[in-house]
Order: C-alpha cells, then structure tokens, then sequence
C-alpha cells in the first residue's frame, strides 16, 4: 500500500507528485527526500530511507525509490511492506510510462504530465495496485502522448536497444521502438512493428595466471510488441537449446542453459518437442523468458588480456604493458570496449604507446582508462604504459628491482558491447506471426542479438 | 483493497478468515483457498496480495498444513520476485513446527534470490542481498558454493559492495576461504577508501576463524604504508588480539613500523593498547610510546592520551627500567598542565595507585589480555528460522534489524493508530502460541482481547527509564523447579511476542530477567522475573504505563502458559 508517489529529476526537481491516501505530509516530502538522499552517510542505503517528522507522530513514513533513466521514482509507505513487490512495482511502472510515453525521461515525462497522471489514477487506488496490464489500461486512457519528433524509421543516428542500457550499436533500427506503443491511433501505417531483443549480461572473473574462475550469463529476451494485441506470436529457439546440466538434444555440443523461467503469458506446448515459445503479447514491452547460465561457456570468451608489469623501485617507475585479444569469430567486432585499470596511489605522470589512432588513454580518479571504440574478432590490440610512482614501498622482504606488481594496481576491469553475439550461443530462429493485416502491409519484425558486459574482471 | 476485494472468491476468503465456525471445517476452507489461488485474473500484485492474508490463518492440523503448502506450491516458481518471496515467508510461517521443511523451501528459493541477487535493477539487487544475510544467519553453508556470485564489481555503487562484502563473510568456509579472501584482498586497495576499510574489516572478522591467513594478508596491507589502511589494520589486529590469542606473536611482529603512518584517534588508541598491553614482546615498544608523550602536548584526543596513560603504566610493570622515567614526565605533565578534566582524574588515580606500592598496581593492572569468550556474544551464530520468519519480506532485513529497533521504537511507542488487518506483520499472539499449548490459552477469559505487538523492540536505557517510573502492578509467584535454560524461555517467550531485555545467565544466584511487549493498544508491560535460589517458585512484578486490570491480567496469563509450559517440560 503507497502513500504517495513521486517522479524527480536527477537534479531533484519534482515533475509528478501524487498523494493517494492524504494521510502523511504534503507536497515537501519530495524535497525532504531529496535532502535526506544526498545528505545520507555512506554506510547506509539509500533504497530504503525512513524519515520521522518532527513532532506529529503521523509523519512517520518509509521512502522506497528506484533509478531510472536519471528518474527518481520514489514510493512512501507507512508500513512494513515486502520490498520486492513495491520495487517491482515501481519498475513496472517504468516500464509502463515508457510504454506510453515514448522512452523514459525527464523531457518526455514533462511533456506528459496530464497522460502519467491518468495513468497513475487507473494503475494505483488509494494506494493499492488496480493492474498494469497495458492491455486492461488502454480502454480507459484517452490521454495521447506527446512525442517530441516525428519519428522516422530510417533515422540511424541515434541507435539504441529500447532496453538493454548501451549507449551505442548500430544494429537495431534507429529509435523505432522508442516510440509510444498506444499514441498513434490514427496512423495506423506505422503500428505493425514488433521488436525481439535477445540482450544477455555477462560477469567474469580471470584469476591472474589466467585461469578462469567464475561465468555467469544472465540472459533475457525482450519483446516490444506494437500489434493489435491477440494476435498470436512464435518464436522459435536454437533447437539445440538444453535446460539443466543432464538434458542433451541434437548431435552437437548443444547450447545449455542452467535455468530459464517464462513469463506466464507463455505457451510451451512445444517447447519440448521443438523449442518453440507459443503467446499472444499484450501490446507494449514484455520479458517473455529468462535464463542464466553459469561456470560453462560453450564458445571462447570474448576477451583475454595479457599483463605484463615491471616495476622500477628504485626509480619508482611502473611500466605496464597490455596486450588485448579479441576472441570473437572474425565477423563480429566489439564495440565500445573501456578497460578500467586502478593504479596505486600517487601516480602523477602517464607516458603511452599505443597499436592504433583511434584508441585513447588517461588516468582519473586514481585509474588508467583506455578507450577501444571498436575492436574486430581475432585482432590483438596492445598498449605500453609507463607511470612514476614516487614513494611507493615494495613488498616486505623483496629486492630493489622486482617484477612482482606492487599492491593497489589492478584488477583490471572491462566494458563492452557485443552486438549480434550471444555468449551462451543461443539464437532465434525465427519469429512468425499469425496475424493477418487488413488491408495493410506486412508487419515488420526486427530480431537482435545483443551481449554487453556487466562485470568482466581481470586479476593482474 | 478494491481490485481484488470485489471477487467472490476473495470475499468468501476474508470471511473464512474471520469466522472461526468456517475455519473448522477444513474442507470448505480448503475450497476456497483453492479457488482463491486459482483465480484467473489474478496478476502477480493480486498474487502477492492473497499469500500475503493467508498469513493470518493457522491450519488445525499436520494434514490440512500440508494440504495448504501443496496448493501453494507453484507459487514458489513464479516469475516475480515477490510472489516467490511472499509464498516463502507463507510457508516458513505455516511450517514453523517442521525445519525441515523450511529448510527445504530455502532451498527451494535460493535460485530466485540469487537471480534477485545479480539482477540489473539494483534496488531489487540490494533487497535480495538483504534477505540472503538474513538467511545465513540460520543455514550458514547455504549459499557458500555460490559464493562467486557475492563479488563485487568495480561498477556497483557503495551500498550494494558494502552488502556483497558482509554476506562474503558470512559464507567463508574451509572450502572457498582461498578465494574468498583473494577477492577481498583486492578490495582493500581499493580508490574509495569507506570501501577498502570496510573490506579489511571482513577480513579482521573472518580471521576470527581463518586466523593464520588473515594476519598474512594484513601484514602486507601494511606494507603499503597508507594512512587509512594502517590506522584500520591496526584496529583489526587489536580485536583479533583479545579475541584469538593465538596470533599474538605474529600480531606484535606486524607493529613496528605503524606508528608513523597513523594520525586519527581510532588508529592510535589501538596501536597504543596493543603496545601497553603486548609490549613485553614488541622490542622497541617504550620508544614508540615516549614518542607519544613527548607529543602528548600536542595531542588533540583527549581518549588517545588516557589510553596512553594506561599502556604505559601497564607496560612499566613489564619493563619498568625503560619507561619509569618517561611516566614520570606523563604523570607531571597530565595532573599540572592537562586541561581536560577525565585526563587529570586518571593520572591522579594512576599516581595515588602508585603510591599505594607496585604490588597493588600490579594486582589491580595486570588484567586478562584476551577474551575467547566474547567471540560467542559478537555472532549468535545460527539462529533459528522462526525468529526471522516473521521479518522476512518486509522491510526489517532491508533496514537491518538495529535500525529497524530504533526506527520502530520512534514509532512504536507513538502510534497506535487502527492497524489495517491485511498487512504482512499482523500476526495475533493468539494463534502464534505453540499448538500444544493452544487449548489452555483459549479456555482463558479475554484471552482473545490482548494482542501483543510482534517485532515489538525497547532498548534496555528505555526500558531502565519507564521501569523506575513506574509502580509494581501485579505480583504473583509461579510454582518453579530447577534451574532455568535462559535460551528456552527467551525462545518460548518470543514466540508470543514478548522481547527479552536482559536477562542472568544459567546458575546465576539469585537469577533475574527483565522482560517487555506491547499490545495493541500501545499499553506496555514490564515485567520482572526472579527466581531465589531456595524457593522454588518464580516470583514476576509486572508494572504498567497505564491501568488496564483486563489487559494485565490476560498479559499474565500468557506468562504463567508459557513459564509453566516450560516448567513442565523440565520436570
């Protein structure tokens, strides 16, 4: 149950405030939130906040808040409720403003208030959650969503995926699917579109003799429907596709997953026999199956680096040298590749040769950062490094001149984007739908690929 | 609850859980639970919602308790974090009787927290981090094969690291303890310095185990020769010191060298106790220590200079040729010049202790240097599920359970205002009381109309406070045999929502304890329990802050249930 609601810009600014019970507070809470969040100390957790008014004994309220696209979206309840529901429900909410506003943000959102306070009147009452199903709020929505420009579909300028966070890649067509599902009533030309993401995360650990400590894939297929909703939709899988470690199908090696949950919307009747998911998308974005996968990749990792650091004690000279190959079948190429490297402390000069123009070198915050925009499959890119280090002490008990790396460098951390890859493998086949257009053309389907990096780490 | 509460079924639901004659019959109620859980508009709000109600019934039977969590069962596999977490919390309260199968459901749950755990949201993430801590805090192996996922990535913000760091140390085992402390090794060079003191600080609380390679790691910390990882090191070695009196030798080999990079209070009071109280085994102890008190003026703690006039008087016992000079200076310079009053009064209590002849000083001075026992006070390890259950999936583990007592104190003793019968944490003491016991309790007058407050939390100075203010109440005293097991009863009295504040440990003659709840109605009782050694009989006071003879005395007829409860089973 939610006392109120609000929506603040990254700088804190109010731009949607809802009260739907008038039990607690007034309009400040929004700031006395945004006063508490940047003053809170930095062992506590800013998810939940709790605030006791002053004198009045009814002030006691609880500040729930996720971030989104630079958004606060802040809930306060007054009582001692699951937090995964109420976080879910906030990211639902997310989900949905995007789905009627175009993608998320303080511009769209300002532009909408009259459309976020409609919908927010249908989804929540007096606190309690009605439905966000875009399904069941679309009949009571008369509000149209103001878009900024007209979109068109060829525009490749700014690319993004409608869900993964990436800044760039140049595979999906253009901000096609970041457009309202529900504005364009009228036009009807333009509805036909159904956006297919497969995006998967990926974590890695390399220990320092390059041995491989941990993978984990946390994969997610995403579908951004913008049908006539009913109309039914399957999507095909690899079919060498295993769930759990002791199913085999196919001859191969197969693609396995370790655990996959579906959205419950989805029909599996033949996804035994032919891997194939049966649903009948609700129009708007929809996770239609998750799975992860850990500790057992079936193709080679994307990147593998080899350090190789000397260090001067006498002088105080740290030289680095860093070799970077890429992995990938030669067609595919990464994108945006950032390697974050910590250094010990009071580094003051950085000296560099680099294998390529394009690519770029700097220290900050008590870090190297090297900037790859593009790195193509089987390349070998490398970097020489050289730092003074005055004052550091060596090791206990070692010589002047050692190679051993002196403590606070590294590990070295990387970031990238892999566009049409997937590291478990796995691909869509297909994406059929038994829709049949009157009088209008073919819809469009776009299937992507996607994989990006959440945390890949290289122990030096 | 608009959107749910319109469907018949979830009508017919809420009258099941009000009228006693329905929930009898089992096989209506089961009915209706069924057809509740079956509900096909039911969304995953509407989901959550209904498990979350279903908290307030209490199966009769072991039969119709299985029944219920077959029905529930698939709720467990939902694709929604809450749901899955609501059906946990659901099930660890119906089977409180059954570890196992609690234990079970853990299991069960683990592959959503987990997923929870590396989400992309890191609101949810941080949540998930919460109840993972709060679920190793009774299956302490339960997620130690996983422990890869709990590394931190240089990209996550401080309050999820700082959480990944707490539940790597929970899950070390002989197993992962290598790896373990090689990733949070590399944590402790890390550019945030909050993060990096707080990864050496894992590493101090799993040395408490792991000791011989825990002080390695520190040691080297050392060498880096940096302000704000010395000063913590220090601080670590010092506890590990008094708690694990095995690494003392590697401990004071460690020291010399710190002092030079050490400047804040914390660092120096701990170098400067390690150096009093070990000093006998660090060679150049007195001259680090003359240091100080030829700085002693300058010196802005005024808690760094009393600890230095502890440790040099301790360390003079030891080696009193090459400090006795230099305690003289200190001495002289704290009772003449010293402007802080604590200050001067500890050096005229040292120079008249003094006086009274060194074998005085000695035998009041020379005072353990370690503590083993302690260790036991710092982690009650493995608690028992059923006192979180109730906690799980709210807002109490995302808090931590001693922000959670304040937070809840504020609240607690000022608002009474009508509690909404649907929430998650309303749980009567009616029903909560153990099955055996049910039929006794119910056979009392008015036992129905006191409700004490669950997850009811008074801090022991609050307690002291209203407790001298108040006048006894009630007196009575309870037939009593034996001796008590204080682990039982505070068990047994939690169990019916009344906390422990204090209490004297088993043997203790004459044993007292101290106890507090809270109803409803925001009437708190506080009661006093004491057993004389030759009496067997319990005596208890229990004082009021408001006079209510109904309350208070169907407050002590739960008390004598449970005191003769577990009177009973010990004789």
């Amino acid at each position: 149950m939610i006392s109120q609601f609000f929506i603040l810009s990254s700088k804190g600014d109010p731009l949607i405030y809802k009260d739907f019970r008038g039990d607690t507070g007034g309009r400040d809470v929004a700031e006395l939130f945004y006063r508490k969040l940047t003053g809170l100390p930095g062992d506590e957790s800013p998810v939940v906040m709790v605030t006791t008014g002053g004198g009045g004994h009814h002030d006691d309220r609880h500040f729930i808040h996720i971030r989104h696209s630079g958004l606060y979206l802040v809930a306060t309840t007054s009582e001692n409720i699951s937090p995964f529901s109420l976080l879910e429900l906030l990211s639902r909410l997310a989900t949905l403003l995007g789905d009627y506003c175009g993608s998320l943000g303080e511009g769209t959102i300002s532009r909408n208030v009259a459309l976020v306070y409609e919908l927010l009147d249908e989804v929540l009452d007096y606190g309690y959650v009605q439905t966000t199903s875009t399904e069941v709020l679309r009949n009571f929505i008369q509000t149209e969503a103001v878009v900024s420009k007209p979109f068109s579909l060829f525009d490749l300028s700014s690319v993004g995926l409608f869900g993964a966070e990436t800044q760039q890649s140049k595979v999906a067509p253009s901000s096609a699917a970041s457009r309202p599902v529900l504005s364009s009533r009228s036009d009807q030309s333009q509805k036909n579109e159904v956006f297919l993401d497969v995006v998967e995360r990926l974590s890695v650990l390399i220990a320092s003799n390059g041995s491989l400590l941990k993978v984990d894939v946390q994969g997610e297929i995403r579908l951004k429907s913008f049908l006539p909703s009913g109309s039914e939709m399957r999507i095909g899988l690899t079919e060498e596709f295993c769930v759990g470690k002791s199913e085999l199908r196919g001859y191969g090696p197969g693609i396995r997953v370790d655990e996959v949950s579906f959205h419950s919307s989805v029909h599996l009747d033949e996804f035994e026999s032919h891997r194939i998911l049966r649903l009948q998308p609700p129009q708007g974005e929809l996770t239609v199956m998750r799975y992860q996968l850990s500790d057992d990749l079936p193709s080679p990792l994307p990147f593998r680096l080899f350090p190789s650091v000397h260090w001067d004690r006498g002088s105080g000279r740290l030289q680095v040298y860093l070799k970077l190959r890429c992995d990938l079948p030669p067609k595919s190429q990464a994108l945006n590749v950032r390697l974050h490297l910590p250094l010990p402390r009071g580094v003051v000069s950085l000296s560099q040769e680099l294998s390529s123009p394009e690519q770029k070198a700097e220290l900050g915050e008590g870090a190297l950062r090297w900037d790859l925009p593009r790195v193509q499959g089987g390349s070998q890119l490398s970097g020489l490094f050289q730092m003074d280090v005055p004052g550091l002490p060596g090791p206990p008990g070692q010589g002047p001149s050692t190679s051993a790396p002196p403590l606070g460098l590294g590990p070295a951390s990387l970031s990238f984007e892999l566009p049409r890859h997937t590291c478990s493998g796995l691909q869509v086949r297909f994406l059929r739908l038994a829709f049949r257009p009157c009088g209008n053309a073919n819809p469009h389907k776009w299937v992507r690929h996607l994989s990006h990096s959440d945390a890949y780490v290289i122990r030096i | 609850m608009p959107y749910l509460g319109s469907e018949d079924e979830v009508k017919d639901l809420k009258k099941a859980l009000c009228n006693p004659h329905i929930q009898a019959d089992r096989l209506r109620y089961r009915n209706v639970i069924q057809r509740v859980i079956r509900m096909s508009k039911l969304d995953q709000w509407g989901q959550a919602e209904v498990l979350n109600f279903l908290l307030r019934y209490q199966p009769r039977s072991e039969e119709e308790l299985f029944d219920i969590l077959n029905l529930l069962d698939s709720f467990l596999k939902s694709s929604s974090p809450g749901v899955v977490m609501g059906a946990t919390k659901l099930f660890l309260i119906l089977a409180k009787n059954f570890p196992h199968v609690q234990t079970d459901v853990l299991m069960q749950v683990k592959g959503t927290l987990l997923a929870a755990c590396s989400s992309e949201s890191r609101e949810l993430c941080f949540a998930a981090l919460c109840h993972v801590r709060q679920v190793l805090h009774s299956l302490p192996g339960h997620f130690s094969s996983h422990y890869k996922k709990f590394f931190c990535s240089y990209s996550e913000p401080h309050y999820i690291k700082l959480q990944k760091v707490e539940v790597l140390c929970e899950l070390v085992n002989d197993e992962n303890v290598q790896q373990v402390l090689e990733e949070l090794r590399g944590y402790c060079t890390d550019v945030s310095a909050d993060f990096a003191q707080a990864a050496i600080f894992a590493i101090g609380s799993i040395a408490r185990t792991y000791t011989d390679q825990c002080v390695q790691i520190l040691t080297e910390l050392l060498g880096l020769r940096q302000e704000h990882i010395t000063t913590v090191v220090v601080q670590t070695f010092r506890d590990l010191v008094w708690l694990c009196p095995q690494c003392t030798e590697a401990v004071c080999q460690a020291l010399p060298g710190c002092e030079e990079s050490i400047q804040d209070s914390e660092g120096k009071q701990a170098l400067i106790w390690l150096l009093g109280v070990h000093g006998k085994r660090i060679p150049n102890a007195p001259y680090v220590l003359e240091d100080f008190v030829e700085n002693v003026k300058s010196e802005t703690f005024p808690a760094v200079k009393m600890e230095l006039l502890t440790a040099l008087l301790r360390l003079f016992l030891s080696r009193p040729a090459e400090c006795q000079d230099m305690l003289g200076r200190l001495l002289y310079y704290c009772i003449e010049e010293e402007k802080d009053m604590a200050v001067r009064d500890r050096g005229l209590f040292y120079y008249r202790l003094l006086l009274a002849g060194i074998d005085e000083v000695k035998r009041i001075l020379r005072s353990p240097q370690s503590d083993p026992s302690l260790r036991l006070l710092e982690d009650q390890a493995e608690r028992p599920v059923n006192s979180w259950a109730s906690d799980f999936n709210t807002l109490v583990p995302v808090y931590g359970k001693a922000r959670w007592a304040t937070i809840s104190k504020c609240q607690g003793v000022e608002r009474h205002g009508p509690e909404l019968p649907n929430t998650a944490s309303f749980a009567t003491s009616g029903p909560l009381i153990p099955e055996e016991n049910k039929e006794r309790v119910q056979e009392l007058p008015d036992s129905r109309a006191l409700m004490l407050v669950p997850n009811h939390q008074l801090t022991a100075e609050c307690f002291e406070k209203t407790w001298l203010s108040l006048k006894v109440a009630h007196q009575q005293v309870f037939p009593w045999q034996g001796a008590v097991h204080p682990d039982t009863l505070q068990m047994a009295l939690q169990v019916v929502n009344i906390q422990t504040i204090a209490m004297n440990r088993a043997g203790a003659q004459p044993w007292k304890a101290y106890l507090s709840a809270q109803d409803d109605t925001g009437c708190l009782f506080l009661t006093e329990l004491l057993l004389e050694p030759e009496n067997l009989q319990m005596q208890i006071s229990v004082k009021q802050n408001k006079a209510r003879t109904e309350t208070l005395n169907s407050f002590i007829s739960v008390l004598e249930t449970v005191i003769g409860t577990i009177g009973d089973i010990k004789s």
